[in-house]
C-alpha cells in the first residue's frame, strides 16, 4: 500500500484579480522508504502542492482532490485537530529559508522540544535527552550548549540542521524537504543533502525532495515528477528521465544543465512561467516550446501513456524526437 | 545587556541637559522682569528688587546663572511656588500619586482591551469583528478626549446618576494619606464604602484617559500580528502540528509584542498630555491640573519645575521601556 | 528542425504621471473608508469656503430672546435655530459652520510650517550627517522629551494666548516628526545608485538635495502631513478648550466647548455639537490618511 496517495489535487487562490489556479490536477503516489523528487522552475506550484497536503495554506486557498490519503487515512475529510496529530509527527516538513523559518524569539532547545512534548508527551528530562540526541544525529557539535542558543547566533547551515532535527524528532514516516539547500552555500548544500539521505536510509522514511536543481535530482531521487505552471508534465524513474525525457520542457531543463551542454553557449529556456494574467489558451508550455504548433496553442493536451511518462504533450518525445509530429511543420 | 543599557543612558544624558536648558530659558523668555516673575511680589521697592536680583543671581553672566541653576537642581531644589510658598518638588510629590493612579488604571484598561482586540482582529482579518474593531479604534484615535469626558459626565453622572462628576473620593470619607493612591488608602482605612467611592470616582477619568492609548495599542497589535502571521517561522510552528492557540499565543505573540511594547512606552508621553485635559475636566487633583492651574496663576517657578520633572519622568519611563524591549528581543540582548 | 520565433511580448501598460495618478487612485479607492473620509473632508472644505452663504445667521449675532434654545426637534426648539442656541443666544449651526474655517485654517498653517521646517532640517541632517546631524537630532530629541500638549501649553504661556500663537506652538511641537521622517528617508535614498550617479555628473549639493533626492522621500511625508493635519486640529481645539488657544467670541470648536462647559448638565446641545464637529472632521482626515498610507507606502503595498 502506498504511504501517500494524491489524485487530482488542485489549489486555487482567491486574489484581487480573480481566481488563480496554482496547482492543477496533480497526482502523486509514494511508497514507504522511497525518495521522490518534484522539479520545476520557481512559480510552478511545487511548494503550494505540499503545503496544501499539510493543510498550511492561508484561507484564501481552496484545495480539492479526488484522493488525498496518508497511511490509509483520508485527509480530505479529516478534522483539523486530527490532522495536527499527523503533521509534525508522522509527516514532517523542512523549508527553504532556514534563517527565517526558526522563531527568532525562542531558543533552539525550546523549538526542538516543543514537538516532543506535544506529540510524544515526554517529560522535561526525556525531552532534553532526546533533543541532545537529535542534535548529535544531525551533526551539530556541542549539542548541549546549542540548546540555549538563539537562531540568529547560528549559521544558515546550522539552522537548517536544527530544522531537520525538529522534523525528524518524532521519527516521521514521510519527510518533505522544500528546496532545503537553495538558500545555502554550495559547500553546505552537499552536506545537508548527504545528511538527508543518511537519515532517510537509517530511519527508513519516505523523502519528497522539492527542488529546481536537476543536479540535486540526479544525485538523490529514485522517481521524478516534473511540474510546470501548476501542472504535472511528466513522471519517470530518474534514469529514464535523464536518458529519454518525454516532455519538451524536461528536455529543455536537461539541456540547460552545464555538464550536459556541448555547445559554446549554454542553452536556456526563453521566457518565464506564465502567471495569473498571461495563461495561454492551449498547452501552458507552448509559448516557450520549440516544437509548438497551432494545435498546441489552441488545445490543452492530455496526459500521455505510461510508456511516455504520462507526458502532458500533444507530441511526446521519443528519443529526443516528437512523435506524431505534423509533416508540413517539420518540412 | 549592560552595555546596551549604558549606551541608552549615554544617549539620554545630553537630552536631559537640553531639557534643563529649556526649563532654564523658559523663565528668561517670558515677557516681563524675571525677578518680578520669580518672586511674585507686587510693588516692591528698587532696593528690594536689587537685593532679590543678587539673591537669585540674575545679575551674573547667563552661563554662570545656568551653572547655578544646575547646582540647585543637583541639590534637589526645583524652585519655590509663588502662590503656596512651598517647594515645587514637595507639591509635585504630593500630587503625583493621583496622576500615577489615574494613568495606571487608564493603561490597564487600554492594554486589557486593546491587546486582545488587535490580536483577534488580526487573526480574523476582513471579518465583521475586524472591521468593527478597526473603525472603533480609528474613532477613538480621533477623539477629542476633553469632549469625550464631558459626554460621559452628561450620560453617566447627569442622566444615569451612577458616577460622581469630579474629585477622587466622596467628602463623606476622611482617612490618612498613606501611599497617596486613593484606591489603596481607602481600602486600608477600612471605612465601609470608601473603596467603592474611590473606585466610582476613578472609573470615568480612566476610561477617558485610556481611550487614545487603547486605540493605538489595538491598531498596532493588529498590524504587528498581521506582519508576524505571514512570517516563515509561524508556518514552521503550524507545520509542527501545534494548535492555533499555541501558534498565535506563543510563537506569533512573542514576536508581535516587540513593536507593541515600544508603542506602549511611547504612550506615556501621550498619557501625560491627556492627563492635562482629563484632570481639568474631572477636577482630578493631579500633576496635569496643577500645571494648567500654575500657568493660569502665573506661578512660573512651579511651571518651570513641573516641566522639568515631567520631562525627566517621561525620559526615565522611555529608558525602562527600552530595557524591556531589550529583554524581550533576544537579538538585542546578545549584541554586546 | 526549424526554429519557431517566440512571440514578442510587448509591455503596453501606460506610463507617465497620469498613469502614476491612476495607479494611486486605484489603490486609494480600494479602501472605502478612505474615500468616505475624502468625500466628507471635501464637504467640510466647501462648508468653510461658503460659510457666509450657508450659515443662516451671523456667528456672533446674539438673539437675546432665544437663550439656550434646544434643537428644533425638541420641545421649545424652532426651525429658526436648527441646532439650538448657546447661553447668549447665538445660533449653534452658524457658529459651527464658521468654526470649520478656523479648523481648516489651523490645519493648513500648522502643517505648512512644520512640513517646510521639518523637511529643511531633515534634509540637512540626512544629507550632511556628522555634527550638523547630531546637533539637529539632539534638539529634536529634546522637543520630543516633553509631552506635546504640555510643551504647547508652556509655549503659549510664553507667547501669550491667541490662535496664532497656539498654531506656532503646535507647529513647533509637531515638526520633529517630519525631521525624523525626512532624515530617515534621505539616508535610505543617499545609498542608492541614482544619487551616486548624480554626484558623478557633478550636480550641486542644493540641487541634489531638493531636486534629486527630496521627491523620492515624499511618500511618508504626505502620509505624516495628513495625520498631523488632524492632530493639529485636535491640539488647537484642546488649547482652545483650556483657554490657551482662540479667544472668545471666536467660533472655534474647542473654544465653543470651553464656553459651554458650565451648561453640560442643563443644555446637552451646546456641548455635544462642537465635539461632534471636531470628531467627525478629525476622523475623516484620519481615514483619508490611512488610505493614503496604504496607497503610497510601498512596504505595505500588496501585490
Amino acid at each position: 500500500m502506498p504511504l501517500l496517495e494524491i489524485d487530482n489535487l488542485s489549489v486555487t487562490f482567491q486574489t484581487a484579480g480573480g481566481l488563480f489556479t496554482a496547482v492543477d490536477r496533480i497526482s502523486l503516489h509514494i511508497e514507504p522508504s522511497e525518495i521522490v523528487s518534484i522539479v520545476g522552475e520557481s512559480g510552478s506550484g511545487k511548494s503550494v502542492a505540499v503545503l496544501a497536503l499539510m493543510g498550511l495554506l492561508p484561507w484564501t486557498a481552496t484545495v480539492t482532490a479526488d484522493v488525498l490519503r496518508f497511511d490509509g487515512q483520508d485527509l480530505t475529510t479529516i478534522t483539523k485537530p486530527e490532522l495536527r496529530k499527523i503533521i509534525g509527527c508522522q509527516m514532517a516538513m523542512i523549508f527553504q529559508e532556514p534563517m527565517t523559518s526558526l522563531n527568532p524569539c525562542f531558543t533552539v532547545g525550546f523549538q526542538l522540544t516543543e514537538t516532543l512534548k506535544i506529540h510524544l508527551g515526554m517529560n522535561r528530562a526525556e525531552q532534553k535527552r532526546r533533543a541532545i540526541e537529535l542534535l548529535e544525529l544531525v551533526g551539530i557539535p556541542e549539542p548541549e550548549k546549542r540548546l540555549s542558543a538563539f537562531p540568529h547566533q547560528l549559521s544558515g547551515g546550522m539552522n537548517q540542521r536544527v530544522m531537520i532535527a525538529i522534523a525528524i524528532s518524532c521519527n516521521p514516516r514521510l519527510l518533505i524537504a522544500d528546496e532545503p539547500t537553495t538558500a545555502l552555500d554550495v559547500t553546505i548544500q552537499a552536506q545537508i543533502l548527504d545528511l538527508l539521505l543518511k537519515l532517510q536510509k537509517e530511519k527508513g522514511m519516505s523523502l519528497v525532495l522539492i527542488t529546481h536543481d536537476m543536479g540535486v535530482v540526479a544525485e538523490t531521487a529514485e522517481r521524478v515528477f516534473v511540474q510546470y505552471a501548476g501542472q504535472q508534465v511528466e513522471q519517470q524513474p530518474v534514469k529514464g528521465l535523464f536518458a529519454r525525457p518525454h516532455h519538451p520542457y524536461t528536455q529543455a531543463l536537461l539541456n540547460s544543465l552545464p555538464e550536459r551542454s556541448n555547445s559554446r553557449i549554454l542553452p536556456s529556456i526563453a521566457g518565464i512561467v506564465p502567471g495569473q494574467f498571461d495563461k495561454p489558451q492551449g498547452c501552458l508550455f507552448s509559448p516557450r516550446c520549440h516544437y509548438a504548433t497551432d494545435l498546441c496553442r489552441e488545445k490543452p493536451p492530455t496526459a500521455g501513456p505510461v510508456e511516455f511518462g504520462n507526458a502532458l504533450c500533444h507530441y511526446p518525445l521519443a528519443d529526443g524526437v516528437p512523435t506524431n509530429y505534423p509533416q508540413e511543420v517539420r518540412a | 545587556m549592560f552595555v546596551y543599557f549604558l549606551r541608552k543612558l549615554i544617549v539620554i544624558l545630553p537630552t536631559f541637559f537640553g531639557v534643563t536648558l529649556v526649563a532654564f530659558v523658559f523663565i528668561r523668555t517670558l515677557p516681563g522682569d524675571p525677578v518680578m516673575l520669580m518672586a511674585g511680589e507686587r510693588g516692591m521697592s528698587p532696593e528690594r528688587h536689587a537685593e532679590l536680583m543678587a539673591e537669585m543671581g540674575f545679575d551674573k553672566p547667563i552661563i554662570v546663572q545656568y551653572g547655578l541653576y544646575l547646582k540647585q537642581l543637583a541639590g534637589g531644589d526645583f524652585g519655590t511656588s509663588i502662590i503656596t510658598k512651598q517647594p515645587v518638588l514637595k507639591e509635585f510629590a504630593t500630587l503625583f500619586p493621583a496622576t500615577i493612579e489615574l494613568s495606571i488604571c487608564a493603561m490597564i484598561i487600554a492594554i486589557f482591551f486593546g491587546l486582545p482586540a488587535g490580536m483577534i482582529a488580526a487573526t480574523r482579518r476582513g471579518s465583521v469583528f475586524d472591521h468593527t474593531v478597526m473603525t472603533s479604534a480609528l474613532t477613538g484615535y480621533s477623539m477629542p478626549i476633553f469632549w469625550w469626558g464631558l459626554l460621559l459626565i452628561i450620560f453617566f453622572s447627569g442622566i444615569l446618576g451612577w458616577t460622581p462628576v469630579s474629585g477622587r473620593v466622596s467628602l463623606l470619607y476622611y482617612f490618612e494619606t498613606v501611599t497617596g493612591f486613593m484606591l489603596i488608602d481607602s481600602f486600608l482605612s477600612g471605612q465601609e464604602g470608601a473603596f467603592i467611592s474611590a473606585m466610582s470616582h476613578l472609573i470615568l477619568p480612566s476610561i477617558v484617559l485610556g481611550t487614545i492609548p487603547l486605540a493605538v495599542i489595538a491598531r498596532q497589535t493588529r498590524s504587528a500580528m498581521l506582519e508576524v502571521l505571514s512570517e516563515d517561522y509561524v508556518r514552521t510552528a503550524r507545520a509542527k502540528g501545534l494548535g492555533p492557540m499555541r501558534v498565535i499565543g506563543v510563537h506569533a505573540l512573542r514576536n508581535a509584542m516587540i513593536p507593541v511594547i515600544t508603542v506602549i512606552g511611547l504612550q506615556v508621553g501621550v498619557l501625560f498630555a491627556g492627563a492635562i485635559l482629563t484632570e481639568t475636566i474631572f477636577s482630578w487633583p493631579g500633576i496635569g491640573k496643577w500645571m494648567v492651574d500654575s500657568i493660569f496663576r502665573r506661578d512660573y517657578p512651579a511651571v518651570q519645575g513641573g516641566l522639568l520633572l515631567i520631562a525627566a519622568i517621561v525620559m526615565i519611563v522611555n529608558l525602562v521601556v527600552d530595557l524591556l524591549y531589550g529583554l524581550i528581543n533576544p537579538q538585542i540582548r546578545h549584541t554586546d | 528542425m526549424t526554429e519557431i520565433a517566440l512571440q514578442e511580448v510587448v509591455d503596453n501598460r501606460p506610463t507617465g504621471f497620469r498613469a502614476v495618478l491612476a495607479e494611486f487612485w486605484s489603490y486609494f479607492s480600494e479602501n472605502r473608508g478612505a474615500v468616505a473620509g475624502l468625500v466628507f473632508f471635501v464637504g467640510v472644505i466647501l462648508v468653510a469656503v461658503f460659510a457666509d452663504f450657508i450659515a443662516p445667521h451671523g456667528p456672533n449675532h446674539q438673539y437675546r430672546d432665544a437663550l439656550l434654545q434646544p434643537p428644533f426637534w425638541q420641545d421649545g426648539g424652532s426651525i429658526k435655530f436648527p441646532l439650538g442656541t448657546d447661553a447668549i443666544g447665538r445660533d449653534m449651526l452658524s457658529r459651527l459652520i464658521h468654526g470649520a474655517q478656523y479648523s481648516l485654517f489651523i490645519g493648513c498653517i500648522v502643517v505648512s510650517i512644520s512640513l517646510v521646517a521639518g523637511i529643511i532640517f531633515g534634509l540637512l541632517a540626512g544629507f550632511f550627517r556628522g555634527r550638523i546631524d547630531t546637533f539637529i537630532m539632539r534638539i529634536m530629541d529634546i522637543v520630543l522629551a516633553f509631552p506635546s500638549l504640555l510643551l504647547a501649553l508652556v509655549l503659549v504661556a510664553i507667547l501669550g494666548p491667541s490662535l496664532i500663537n497656539a498654531m506656532i506652538a503646535i507647529a513647533i511641537v509637531q515638526q520633529p516628526h517630519y525631521v525624523r521622517l525626512t532624515r530617515a528617508a534621505v539616508m535610505t535614498e543617499m545609498t542608492k545608485d541614482y544619487v551616486t550617479a548624480a554626484r558623478v555628473i557633478g550636480i550641486r549639493s542644493l540641487r541634489l538635495m531638493f531636486v534629486t533626492i527630496l521627491p523620492n522621500c515624499m511618500a511618508p511625508l504626505i502620509v505624516q502631513a495628513a495625520l498631523s493635519f488632524s492632530s493639529a486640529i485636535l491640539d488647537a481645539a484642546a488649547l482652545g478648550f483650556l483657554g490657551m488657544g482662540a479667544q472668545p467670541p471666536t467660533p472655534e470648536w474647542g473654544t465653543m466647548l470651553a464656553e459651554a462647559r458650565e451648561f453640560i448638565l442643563r443644555a446637552w446641545w451646546v456641548v455635544t455639537f462642537p465635539g461632534v464637529a471636531i470628531l467627525t472632521t478629525v476622523l475623516a482626515i484620519n481615514m483619508m490618511g490611512d488610505g493614503l498610507r496604504d496607497a503610497l507606502d510601498p512596504k505595505l503595498k500588496r501585490s
